[in-house]
């Protein structure tokens, strides 16, 4: 029983051996976001093709669908620009597009120049919704089920890895076809 | 007198220059409020101060040059406005950016862990030093008692008494 002490220390490097493992090949950067399974939050924002009509979240209500963030300074988007035509094309999953921060004009020159991947595009100038999803850069995608709530968020480019290994099953769990 | 008093001002010289450049940095971080009363910008300094910029991860609010870090001063800066108090920022900013703008962890749940470690560590050490202290002077204290004493006592009076006739014996021998 004395020398149960001596065990410890063993106890600890296990622990600590187990916790720091388990930090190894994480990408510290990665941050989930605060409103995975909240409602997609609330806004009423300008449709980029008919400015005076103001949208707000039935665009991502009645089946799933992937939001876009997005914004023609981002040199990334236009990197994630194919997958997203492919997704909404091939798989025939709705994607909705934010325009984040940007000239709603050359928003509409760049959408002309590369095809329009979105079923809608929100106008978010000022960025008021970007900071009610706590985006903190573009590109972001989020997965939102048919009822508007939040399953998941990617940050960066969604190429097909993307697409296989995350956006995919959450999209068919959620029920889409 | 004339000999020190040129070192002197270039020491103070230099002691100016610091305090300029110290202020100089806050006055940086104080303009970007726009908030009119002293209570508030010391509100805002302390908020940028203390939350953490999402995008370059080892800076605060305050510090950091990032976009999306503009953009949360200015929305502190209007919330203070508003009239919200700190608390309510720090929750506003938490349920957008999640727990990860904090650089001070709430207390309570998986977190009270992170607080608890130190001072539970804390405590374990001084047991341990506790311990040992006191098992060094019980090492100090008389090993036998009494009886013990006693039958040492014996033990050698005995010892001595057999070397004695074992040197009567092997005297004549010798």
């Amino acid at each position: 029983m004395r020398h149960a002490i001596y065990i410890i220390p063993l106890v600890i490097f296990l622990g600590l051996g187990v916790l720091l493992y388990s930090g190894l090949g994480k990408d510290p950067s990665h941050l989930p976001s605060a409103l995975i399974g909240k409602p997609f939050p609330a806004f009423s924002l300008p449709d980029l093709y008919e400015e005076e009509k103001l949208l707000d979240t039935s665009v991502v209500k009645g089946t799933p669908s992937l939001v876009n963030i997005w914004a023609t300074w981002c040199a990334a988007c236009r990197v994630e620009h194919p997958e997203l035509m492919r997704i909404a094309q091939e798989e025939g999953v709705p994607v909705i597009g934010i325009n984040y921060k940007d000239d709603p004009e050359e928003a509409r020159a760049w959408l002309a120049r590369y095809e329009n991947p979105y079923r809608s595009v929100v106008v978010d100038r000022h960025g008021r919704l970007g900071l009610d999803l706590g985006v903190y850069g573009a590109p972001e995608t989020y997965v939102v089920d048919a009822q508007g709530r939040v399953l998941y968020r990617h940050v960066g480019v969604v190429d097909r890895r993307v697409w296989e290994e995350r956006l995919a099953p959450l999209l068919q769990g959620a029920g889409a076809r | 007198m004339t000999d020190g008093l040129p070192r002197f001002s270039r020491l103070a010289r230099w002691c100016l220059l610091l305090l300029l450049g110290a202020a100089g940095a806050v006055m940086a971080t104080q303009n970007t409020s726009g908030l009119a009363d002293a209570e508030q910008q010391e509100r805002f300094r302390e908020l940028t101060w203390e939350l953490r910029c999402p995008k370059c991860q080892n800076q605060n609010l305050a510090d950091s040059n990032a976009p999306v870090a503009a953009d949360l001063r200015s929305e502190i800066a209007r919330l203070i406005g508003e009239g919200r108090s700190n608390r309510e920022i720090v929750e506003y900013m938490v349920a957008r950016y999640g727990e990860f703008v904090r650089y001070e962890p709430r207390v309570g749940g998986i977190n009270l862990l992170l607080w608890l470690l130190p001072a539970l560590g804390l405590l374990i050490g001084a047991l341990v030093i506790w311990q040992r202290t006191r098992r060094s002077v019980a090492g100090d204290a008389p090993l036998m008692d009494a009886a013990q004493r006693e039958q040492a006592r014996r033990l050698l009076q005995e010892a001595a008494r057999q070397r004695a006739d074992g040197q009567e014996r092997a005297g004549p021998e010798a």
